[in-house]
């Protein structure tokens, strides 16, 4: 249950708040050390990325993994796990190990890496070199499901050929083909659905050998700081973020520090009231929950997020304005899930579609007590339980409405909600797929990259 | 010795927690969770009988 189209014909902008880089030969420039880079309306040909300093040696293979565990760089698709820790997992598991570059983002409200495949395959390249080397793979693939993205990964290739084999892995678009199990068993030649473990890819994945599956932007980050050691902090401690909300106000991609509020973001988004008064967000995609006005002064910082008690996951987060209800922003998120669950788990489809019921009941105000109770019981016993995090979103999500609108939700125990009465609370409502869903930009191809002298247009090699 | 549960085998047969009700727990649907991964000491046979009673075989003990 996937649409490529958000309503209407918004287009998702592009645009950094990465404030101008405060040392270094170019300080005062604000796109040194960032991911958007200075033309992110622009797909990023091979003489263009090399001209900015790409492919460079600036740091050691071997001088890698240190700078990595300094600059404190964690992993971009959602988990957050420090990178270096995961890499010398990896490193040290034996055998011969395979790095994947993970671009399938699942997540519908979540555009950046796609974005990133389509515009920047270099510094996706480029790290997954630099990660392949560090951890001394031989094998790698980049894994993705959008078509424009593989079209522009494989020139790429074909335009500067990495120092190793990459083979481009195509899979279906759904919300668990990004797992990093899926990913394994997809490349395995099997479906992409998660698998129960352990085994945990980092000890037995790809072709059964400890396999890195690494998110293409943190792949990214990883070219970005092997450029630029100089710069590392502003490189670790930033991320793309995939802003909406706001009925029909334009979704936006950014970048911006971890230091950036919620609050500064509704801003720059100028979403719901101009983003002046955002009255809570769907966060982290669909792994954060939902939280509540008082909590759009945190900062967009993993960290201080997990600490308090919601997530950052993929950086996809979407503001509730007043013509939106938590209740139906919750209960869209949970059918969403239960629409995407693999359906390999019994307590995965028994608990999502129970979630999603008990929350269309609230919104339809037809919920009694025990509805409230049997949500509080599955968002704490629920979390765990599957062979991915599917089933912990939906209960997180539920819990997560508990905890931050319980006036909202005893309201709802009372009356019927105008807002939800018009849409989540219907009994044939609109897929909340058509809410959630935000359009990937399409940047421009300014000119046909040229394979370089002697190489193969082949070099990318569909499985 | 430790006693894994794959979810996705998992068809809520509930014979597992006839055999060993402290270290499984079924839920309203009937789906099983393990309460004591870690099995300990003294329920290593029942953990054994629980591996072994799973129609699906979704319990597997690890050493």
């Amino acid at each position: 249950m996937t649409t490529t189209r958000a309503r209407g014909a918004r287009r998702t902008a592009v645009r950094s708040l990465m404030p101008p880089a405060a040392t270094g030969p170019d300080a005062g420039e604000r796109t040194p050390g960032t991911v958007l880079g200075p033309h992110p309306d622009r797909l990023e040909n091979a003489r263009t990325y090399l001209a900015h300093g790409g492919y460079a040696t600036a740091t050691a293979p071997d001088a890698l993994p240190g700078l990595l565990t300094r600059s404190g760089l964690c992993g971009r698709g959602g988990a957050g796990f420090p990178t270096a820790v995961k890499m010398a997992a990896v490193r040290d598991a034996g055998g011969a190990p395979v790095v994947v570059a993970n671009g399938e983002e699942g997540e519908p409200g979540s555009v950046k890496d796609r974005w990133l495949l389509r515009a920047r395959p270099h510094l996706v390249l480029d790290g997954l070199a630099r990660a392949a080397t560090a951890i001394g793979a031989r094998r790698g693939y980049v894994y993705l499901s959008d078509p424009a993205a593989a079209r522009h990964v494989r020139q790429a290739l074909a335009e500067h050929p990495p120092p190793l084999s990459v083979q481009v892995v195509e899979t279906e678009h759904t919300y668990v083909a990004g797992e990093e199990s899926a990913v394994v068993r997809r490349i395995n030649g099997g479906p992409a659905l998660p698998a129960a473990k352990p085994p945990r890819p980092f000890e037995r994945g790809v072709g059964d050998e400890p396999t890195l599956v690494a998110n293409v932007e943190t792949l990214a980050r990883i070219a970005l700081l092997a450029a630029r050691p100089d710069l590392s902090r502003r490189i670790a401690e930033a991320t793309l973020l995939t802003v909406s909300g706001g009925g029909d106000h334009a979704p936006l991609l950014t970048e911006a520090p971890y230091g950036t509020t919620l609050r500064e973001l509704a801003s720059a988004h100028g979403g719901p009231d101009g983003g002046a008064h955002p009255e809570g967000a769907l966060m982290g995609g669909l792994f954060g929950g939902v939280v509540a006005g008082e909590s759009l002064d945190l900062p967009v910082d993993p960290g201080r997020l997990a600490a308090a008690g919601t997530a950052l996951g993929c950086g996809a987060i979407r503001f509730l304005g007043p013509q939106d209800c938590p209740v139906t922003a919750a209960g869209e998120a949970a059918a969403h899930l239960a629409a995407e669950s693999a359906r390999q788990c019994g307590v995965c489809v028994a608990g999502t579609g129970s979630i999603r019921d008990a929350l269309r009941q609230l919104a339809a105000g037809s919920a009694t007590e025990d509805v409230r109770a049997s949500l509080a019981r599955w968002s704490a016993g629920l979390p765990g339980r599957g062979a991915c995090g599917l089933l912990d979103a939906a209960a997180g999500t539920a819990g997560s409405l508990l905890r931050a609108f319980p006036a909202k939700v005893g309201a709802h125990l009372a009356a019927p909600c105008t807002v939800c009465a018009a849409g989540f609370g219907m009994p044939d409502g609109p897929p909340a797929s058509t809410r959630l869903t935000v359009p990937v930009p399409v940047p421009e191809v300014p000119d046909t990259p040229q394979p370089a002298p002697g190489q193969p247009a082949g070099a990318a090699r569909r499985p | 010795m430790k006693l894994l549960l794959d979810s996705t085998l998992c068809q809520g047969y509930g014979l597992c927690q006839e055999h060993a009700p402290e270290l499984i727990e079924l839920d309203e649907w009937g789906y099983a969770s393990v309460v004591a991964a870690d099995v300990p000491p003294g329920a290593e046979n029942a953990a054994r009988d629980c591996a072994d009673s799973c129609p699906n075989s979704a319990l597997r003990l690890e050493n």
